[in-house]
């Protein structure tokens, strides 16, 4: 989906590299003929949840038809109630909030952290717990219901890494800048969406 | 735990189609060492978390060509992607963005007009924003400096553009504080004295600096092996180490590096 956040061309390189045929959906009309979708998001909470809203609808009626979703980095973080970065209202599709990483750490958290596996979910098929992944992120997403939480990675505290709901997907780092683990992950998205 | 970053710096030449990766010695003599796109696809599966594409071609009208690298690298090599050299705007960084880099790095733009740094930070993110510094230690004229002893005596670290050709008498670890807060999301930190020595990495500039600001700082300049490489990280902040020589030349292939600094304790993406 593109909503005019950031650039696609990674995400979109990463989905071809792993055998999808990617199509960029700039009009909200066309999210009905995904047979699935990655929403991407760059930037600030704000910004993006200002962009994204000519979506909303649509891509609530996508999720409600069941087509798998998956939410990269501040994509992740659209889909829960509120973010401490901006006063405006997320999803809320998640019950919980995102909120600054603790001001122990530097921030943002940049670089390649290990994932600590809390839920056999699909979307991890091959993932080993202590796999690295590239996280590029100021705040966190803190959901509600913690049986949600697919993986979660360790800086300064437990930060949530994936999480996974029915057809709903999201994760805190880049898979499409993840290497060979972050390309596996894209894959068995790209499965369960089989297109 | 974070792990600490290998990066692979290349240094592109774009005078000539598809470009070709050089390494100059104390930013003056040159050597050739392949083809970037090749060159960074080598790299990335070899297990380098990150390249970095710096254009060093004197004229920057080579535009097209470092476009075409980018695309051609994007498509191959799935870790963040930084380009440097030459962008002037906005626009020149827009430019690169689009051709799939995920981060771009600016030096003397940053410093003719500081502002450049927030423009890029608001539309793309401070994670996009690299400012590379590269310094030089200047043992006197110490009035308003942040200054450290070294084995040779106290110094301060002066501030150079243009690819090390000017001199700015900017105090490179004040201007390091200064760009954190006006939004970079990262500072890639060159020694000009150890820049192509092989003596290894300025310690005393890096730990400076590195202790002094709170967003990630490269360690770059002088990497002549592993030891190096385990040195910086032990002895300073460093978040990342960056290094060309030594990966070109075949002299530490990038998997053999990352398993000894495992060995020694360097947490490390394997």
């Amino acid at each position: 989906m593109d909503y005019g956040v950031g650039n696609l061309f990674s995400i979109y390189n990463a989905l071809h590299h792993v055998g999808a045929n990617p199509k960029r959906i700039t009009d909200p009309a066309a999210l009905s003929e995904a047979g699935g979708l990655v929403v991407p998001g760059v930037g600030s909470f704000g910004r993006c949840m200002q962009k994204l809203s000519p979506f909303k609808d649509a891509l609530f009626e996508s999720l409600e038809r069941g087509t798998p979703m998956l939410g990269i980095c501040v994509g992740m973080q659209l889909l829960f109630e509120k973010s401490e970065e901006s006063p405006d209202e997320g999803l809320g599709w998640v019950d919980g909030q995102v909120v600054r990483l603790p001001d122990t750490v530097l921030i943002p958290q940049m670089g390649w952290n290990e994932l600590s596996i809390k839920k056999d979910v699909e979307i991890l098929n091959g993932i080993n717990e202590g796999d690295r992944f590239y996280f590029v992120h100021s705040y966190h997403c803190v959901p509600k219901d913690a049986s949600m939480i697919a993986a979660t990675t360790d800086y300064g505290m437990k930060i949530t890494a994936v999480i996974s709901r029915d057809n709903l997907f999201a994760v805190q780092f880049h898979p499409e800048k993840s290497g060979a683990k972050g390309l596996s992950i894209l894959e068995n998205f790209v499965r369960l969406t089989r297109c | 735990m974070l792990a600490k970053r290998i990066i692979p710096c290349l240094d592109c030449d774009l005078a000539v189609a598809q470009g070709r990766v050089v390494k100059g010695i104390e930013f003056k003599q040159i050597r050739y060492a392949g083809i970037p796109w090749e060159l960074a696809t080598r790299y990335y599966q070899e297990g380098a978390d990150e390249i970095i594409f710096l254009d060093i071609t004197a004229s920057h009208e080579r535009r097209d060509t470092m476009v075409n690298v980018i695309k051609q690298t994007a498509e191959n090599v799935f870790v963040p992607l930084a380009v440097g050299g030459g962008i002037k705007t906005l626009e020149d960084a827009r430019t690169i963005f689009n051709a799939g880099a995920d981060k771009v790095t600016v030096n003397t733009t940053a410093l003719k007009r500081p502002e450049i740094i927030t423009e890029i930070a608001e539309e793309y993110g401070n994670q996009a924003c690299v400012v590379a510094i590269d310094a030089k230690r200047r043992y006197e004229s110490f009035e308003n400096r942040i200054t450290v002893p070294t084995p040779k005596g106290e110094c301060w670290f002066e501030c150079s553009f243009y690819g090390g050709r000017e001199f700015t008498g900017i105090d490179a670890i004040a201007w390091a504080k200064k760009v954190e807060e006006l939004g970079a999301g990262e500072i890639m930190l060159t020694s000009m004295d150890r820049d192509g020595t092989y003596d290894g990495f300025d310690i005393e500039l890096t730990e400076t600096a590195s202790s002094r600001v709170r967003i990630p700082v490269i360690a770059s300049g002088g990497c002549g092996n592993a030891k190096h490489i385990l040195e910086v990280f032990e002895k300073t902040h460093a978040s990342a180490a960056l290094a060309a020589s030594i990966f070109h030349y075949d002299e530490w292939p990038i998997g053999d590096l990352k398993q000894y600094l495992a060995d020694n304790g360097v947490l490390v993406r394997l």
